[in-house]
């Protein structure tokens, strides 16, 4: 029987900051065809995050109304993030303003340190960090791998960490899993975020299966030939791999071993093999 | 608004020359017709709370932005 009890498996949701997130994806609103796609492809990801910005005001307001109008009415939970912020202080100021227009005190912190790469500005990262927390807000801080600036942010606050799998926008996929394993054996209860660098399906489904925790995913989904298609096929393969992580993967091996019993093979003997090998072998 | 009145004060406003006869930042966000809008402010890198944007006054050469929401990743 294939049924599984739902009491018998323990509690295995996504908790940020003491909150119960339904989904493994976290999906990015930026460079969507039209705002109808990017409404279609949040409902596909079944994503129960999605970030936003702010922008210098447009148009007496309205551009800004009108993504607010479309994002409420998808009912999920946003995260502002400090795109594009260089220092602890534009980081600081436009965390603020987040707060107070879209009423969350949740931020995706980010302080950029290099154009080419987007590659954070960790120094600046952990100031913005500290003083973000001490002033009541949940920080999810975009970082690197670094295992020492993961534990000064943790130490500052941090109850999330989102880590790049590579640059922004690259679709490189997980450029380090030997650091992403370290950093989730390192930080076994803290929320793991991949976020940047996620190009395909199955980027994010070695991320689970590596046991972190979430992917934020943008421009994977938003430049696909079809975003809606694609956001449905990130959510297919993010439950797959978390799955796969619960199941508990097969180690690896060096060498071949036979998965079909060797005892009782027909026309076996030991003589065989040593003899030259016959054509088709 | 009339050139060289005494109130009026040359600022920037989201990276843009300005002239204003706006004394208050709240003034500012009227006279720019975002009292209604969904809009966040800040004065000289600092964040201005909307409470306080009408006790918050300008002066010659502020550096103003106004953001309202927007996509992002």
């Amino acid at each position: 029987m294939n049924a599984i009890d739902p009491q018998a498996t323990p509690d295995r949701a996504l908790t940020l900051y003491g909150t119960p997130i339904a989904s493994r994806l976290l999906l990015g609103t930026a460079q969507y065809p039209s705002p109808h796609v990017l409404a279609r492809a949040v409902e596909a990801s079944r994503a129960g995050i999605v970030t936003v910005s702010l922008r210098r005001e447009q148009a007496r307001g309205r551009t800004g109304e009108r993504f607010l109008q479309l994002i409420e009415e998808l009912g999920v939970r946003v995260l502002p993030n400090t795109a594009g912020c260089r220092t602890a202080k534009e980081a600081i100021t436009t965390a603020q303003m987040a707060r107070e227009v879209f009423d969350t005190d949740w931020v995706k912190l980010e302080v950029i340190g290099n154009d080419d790469t987007l590659q954070p500005d960790v120094f600046g990262l952990v100031e913005a960090a500290e003083a973000l927390t001490n002033d009541g807000f949940k920080v999810l801080p975009y970082t690197t791998e670094d295992l020492s600036v993961a534990e000064r942010l943790v130490r500052v606050g941090c109850e999330v960490l989102m880590p790049w799998g590579s640059p922004i926008g690259s679709g490189r996929g997980l450029a380090n899993t030997y650091a992403l394993q370290s950093l989730r054996a390192y930080f076994p209860e803290t929320p793991l975020i991949v976020d940047a660098g996620i190009g395909a399906p199955s980027h994010a489904a070695q991320a689970m299966e590596l046991g972190l925790d979430a992917v934020l995913i943008n421009t994977a989904v938003a430049k696909a030939g079809d975003p809606v298609g694609m956001a449905s096929a990130f959510a297919t393969a993010i439950e797959a791999g978390r799955a796969a992580f619960e199941a508990g993967l097969m180690g690896e091996r060096d060498m071949a071993v036979p998965s079909t019993p060797v005892a009782g093979t027909p026309f076996f003997d030991l003589a065989s093999r040593t003899a030259k090998p016959r054509h088709g072998e | 608004m009339t050139v060289g009145s005494k109130h009026e004060r040359a600022i920037i406003v989201n990276g843009a020359p300005v002239a204003t006869c706006a004394a208050t930042l709240n003034d500012l966000v009227v006279e720019l017709g975002l009292q209604n809008a969904r809009i966040a402010t800040a004065r000289n890198g600092d964040f201005v709370p909307a409470r306080v944007r009408g006790s918050t006054p300008l002066s010659e050469g502020d550096s103003i932005e106004v953001v309202s929401p927007r996509h992002g990743g």
